[in-house]
C-alpha cells in the first residue's frame, strides 16, 4: 500500500484522521494543562516557603539574626 | 504489602510516589500508543462492510471505556474518603474528573464523526451514544457541585455522595438506555464497533486501551500532585521539600 | 426504652413510626397554610404542557404520539420546581439543624417529609395528568397506565430530587445546580414511565416497563433517605 493510498483511507480520510487529530489533540492538551497547574502550585508553594523562611531567619528588629 | 498502602495515604509519600511514577507510565503509554496507532492504522485489514472507516474505533473505544473506568475510579476515591475519612482519596476524586470528562467529550466527539459515514448523520440516539451523553451531564455536575462550595471539605464530602449516587445509576443508566433503544428498529449497520473482529483487529484495540489506561495514570500523577499541594498549604512536610527544590533551582 | 426525668417519672423513647407521624403532621399543617406553594408546581405543569401544542401543531392527531412524553417532561419540571420548598425553608429557619441534633435518625425524618412532600406536590400530578394528556389527544383507555406509571415516577423523582436538594441546599441560588444535578440521575425514569404509557397506547404490554419503575422506586425508598442525610449533615455545617 503506497503512503497515498495509506492517506486516504479508502475515502474515509476526513473522517479518521480527525478522530484521530481530536485524540491526539485531548491527550497533549490534557497532559499539557495538568503540568502547568502542577508547575504554578510548585512555583507558589516555593515562593511561600521561601517567604515564610526569611521572615524566621531574617534579621530581628535590632538589626540581628534571630 | 499493607503498609506500603497506609503510607500510599499520606500525602508527603503519595507525592513523591507520583512523582518518581510519571515519567514510567507515561513513556510507556506513549509507547504502546504508538505501537496500537501502528497496528490499528496499517496492519489490520479494512473491515467488509465499513472498509477503512473502522479504524476510528482505535481510538473511540478506548475512550468511552477510559470515560466509564475514570468515573468508577472517582467514585471508588471519593467513597474511601467519605468511609475512612482519607484526605487524599477526595483529592484523588477531584483530580479524575477533568480527564474523565474529557475522555467523555473525545468518545462522543469520535463517535459522531464515526456515525456521519456509517449512518449518514451527525448525531443517531443508540445507546452507545446516548449513555456517554448522560455520562458527561455526570461528570459536569459532579464538577459543578465541587466548585459550588468554598470549603474544600465541605466539596469533597458533598461531592463525594453526588459521586456514589451517580456510580450506583450507571448500570441503571446503561440497562434502561439499551432497552429503550430496542424498541425501535436500529440503522441498518447497526451499533459502532460491531464489525465481527479478527484477531488481525482486536490486538491493537486492547493495546491503545491499555496505553489509554497508563496515560490515564501519568496525567492523574500530575494532577494529584497539584491536588496536595493545593491542600496541604501549611503543612511542615511542604516547606522541606520546597527548600530543597529550592535549592535545587 | 425509657428515659427518666429529674422528677422520677419515665418517658417512653418516641417509635419510628411516632416520629414519620409527628413530621408528617407537621409538614401538612404547614402545607395548609402556605397553600400557594402547592398550587404554584401543578399550575406549571399545565402551562409547560400548553407550551407543546403552541409550539408544534393544534393537531390532536399530531399531539397524540408525543403526548406521554410531553406530560411525562412536564412532570419531571414541575416536580424539580417543587423542590426548592422542600428542604431550603427548613434549612433557613433552623429547623433541620434541631433534627440532627436530636439524635433520632435522621435519614427517617427527611424521608417521611418527602414522602409527605410527594403527596402535596407528587399527587396533584398524578391526578391532573390525564386532563392534560387528554388535552394532548392522549386516548382514555391510558389512563390508568398513564396515572400509574406517574405515581411510580414522581415518587423516584422526590426521592432522587431530595437527595440533589440535600446536596444543593447550602449553595446560593442552587436551583440550575440542583436540576443540573438531578435530571440526568432521573433519566432512567422518565425512560421506563414515557415508555410505559406509549406502550399502553399501542395496545402493548406495559408489565415490564412498570416492574422496572416499581424496582427502581424500591430502590431509591431504601437508599434515598440515607444518602439525604449525610448530604444534609453537610449542608448544614
Amino acid at each position: 500500500m503506497s503512503m497515498a493510498e495509506f492517506f486516504r483511507m479508502g475515502g474515509y480520510a476526513g473522517y479518521v484522521w480527525s478522530c484521530y487529530g481530536l485524540t491526539l489533540v485531548v491527550l497533549l492538551g490534557n497532559l499539557w494543562f495538568a503540568r502547568r497547574e502542577l508547575d504554578s502550585q510548585v512555583l507558589r508553594a516555593t515562593r511561600r516557603t521561601q517567604a515564610s523562611a526569611s521572615e524566621t531567619s531574617g534579621s530581628g528588629p535590632l538589626g540581628r539574626a534571630s | 504489602m499493607w503498609l506500603w498502602f497506609y503510607k500510599l495515604a499520606s500525602p508527603p509519600y503519595a507525592y513523591a510516589v507520583a512523582g518518581k511514577l510519571r515519567p514510567w507510565l507515561l513513556w510507556s503509554a506513549i509507547a504502546l500508543m504508538i505501537v496500537a496507532a501502528y497496528g490499528g492504522l496499517v496492519i489490520a485489514p479494512p473491515d467488509y462492510q465499513q472498509k477503512d472507516a473502522f479504524r476510528i474505533i482505535y481510538v473511540h473505544v478506548p475512550a468511552a471505556t477510559m470515560s466509564l473506568s475514570v468515573y468508577v475510579v472517582l467514585a471508588v476515591a471519593a467513597g474511601i474518603g467519605v468511609i475512612w475519612r482519607i484526605k487524599l482519596a477526595h483529592a484523588v476524586a477531584a483530580a479524575c474528573a477533568p480527564i474523565g470528562a474529557w475522555f467523555t467529550v473525545l468518545a462522543l466527539a469520535t463517535g459522531s464523526i464515526w456515525g456521519k459515514p456509517m449512518w449518514g448523520t451527525w448525531w443517531e440516539w443508540d445507546p452507545r451514544l446516548t449513555s456517554e451523553l448522560i455520562q458527561l451531564f455526570l461528570y459536569l455536575g459532579y464538577m459543578a457541585l465541587r466548585s459550588s462550595f468554598d470549603d474544600t471539605q465541605r466539596a469533597d464530602r458533598a461531592s463525594a455522595i453526588l459521586a456514589i449516587v451517580g456510580v450506583v445509576n450507571v448500570p441503571v443508566v446503561k440497562y434502561s438506555v439499551i432497552w429503550w433503544n430496542s424498541l425501535h428498529q436500529g440503522p441498518s449497520i447497526s451499533k459502532l464497533g460491531a464489525p465481527s473482529i479478527t484477531s488481525d483487529m482486536l490486538w491493537p484495540l486492547l493495546t491503545m486501551m491499555l496505553a489509554f489506561m497508563l496515560y490515564f495514570a501519568a496525567v492523574l500523577c500530575d494532577r494529584i500532585r497539584s491536588e496536595i499541594l493545593k491542600r496541604e498549604r501549611n503543612a511542615s512536610w511542604l516547606s522541606s521539600v520546597m527548600s530543597t527544590r529550592g535549592a535545587e533551582a | 426504652m425509657a428515659q427518666l426525668l429529674a422528677g422520677g417519672t419515665a418517658v417512653r423513647e418516641p417509635g419510628l413510626l411516632q416520629i414519620a407521624g409527628l413530621i408528617a403532621a407537621r409538614e401538612l399543617r404547614l402545607a395548609v397554610r402556605h397553600w400557594d406553594q402547592v398550587a404554584q408546581p401543578l399550575i406549571f405543569f399545565v402551562v409547560v404542557t400548553t407550551l407543546f401544542p403552541l409550539a408544534i401543531s393544534p393537531s390532536l392527531r399530531e399531539l397524540r404520539n408525543i403526548s406521554p412524553g410531553v406530560v411525562w417532561v412536564a412532570a419531571m419540571l414541575a416536580s424539580l420546581l417543587s423542590l426548592e420548598s422542600l428542604f431550603r425553608p427548613d434549612v433557613e429557619d433552623g429547623t433541620i439543624e434541631q433534627w440532627a441534633l436530636s439524635g433520632q435518625p435522621l435519614p427517617l425524618m427527611l424521608l417521611s417529609k418527602t414522602v409527605t412532600h410527594w403527596l402535596l406536590a407528587g399527587l396533584p400530578l398524578v391526578i391532573m395528568a390525564p386532563v392534560v394528556g387528554t388535552a394532548l389527544g392522549m386516548p382514555m383507555s391510558v389512563w390508568p397506565v398513564l396515572a400509574g406509571s406517574l405515581a411510580l415516577g414522581t415518587g423516584c423523582l422526590s426521592l432522587l430530587g431530595g437527595i440533589g436538594a440535600a446536596l444543593t441546599v447550602a449553595v446560593r441560588r442552587g436551583s440550575v445546580l440542583l436540576a443540573l444535578l438531578v435530571l440526568p440521575l432521573e433519566m432512567p425514569v422518565l425512560i421506563f414511565g414515557a415508555r410505559a404509557v406509549d406502550l399502553a397506547m399501542h395496545g402493548e404490554a406495559v408489565a415490564g416497563p412498570l416492574n422496572l419503575l416499581a424496582a427502581v422506586l424500591l430502590l431509591c425508598l431504601a437508599l434515598a433517605p440515607f444518602a439525604m442525610s449525610a448530604a444534609m449533615r453537610i449542608s448544614i455545617e
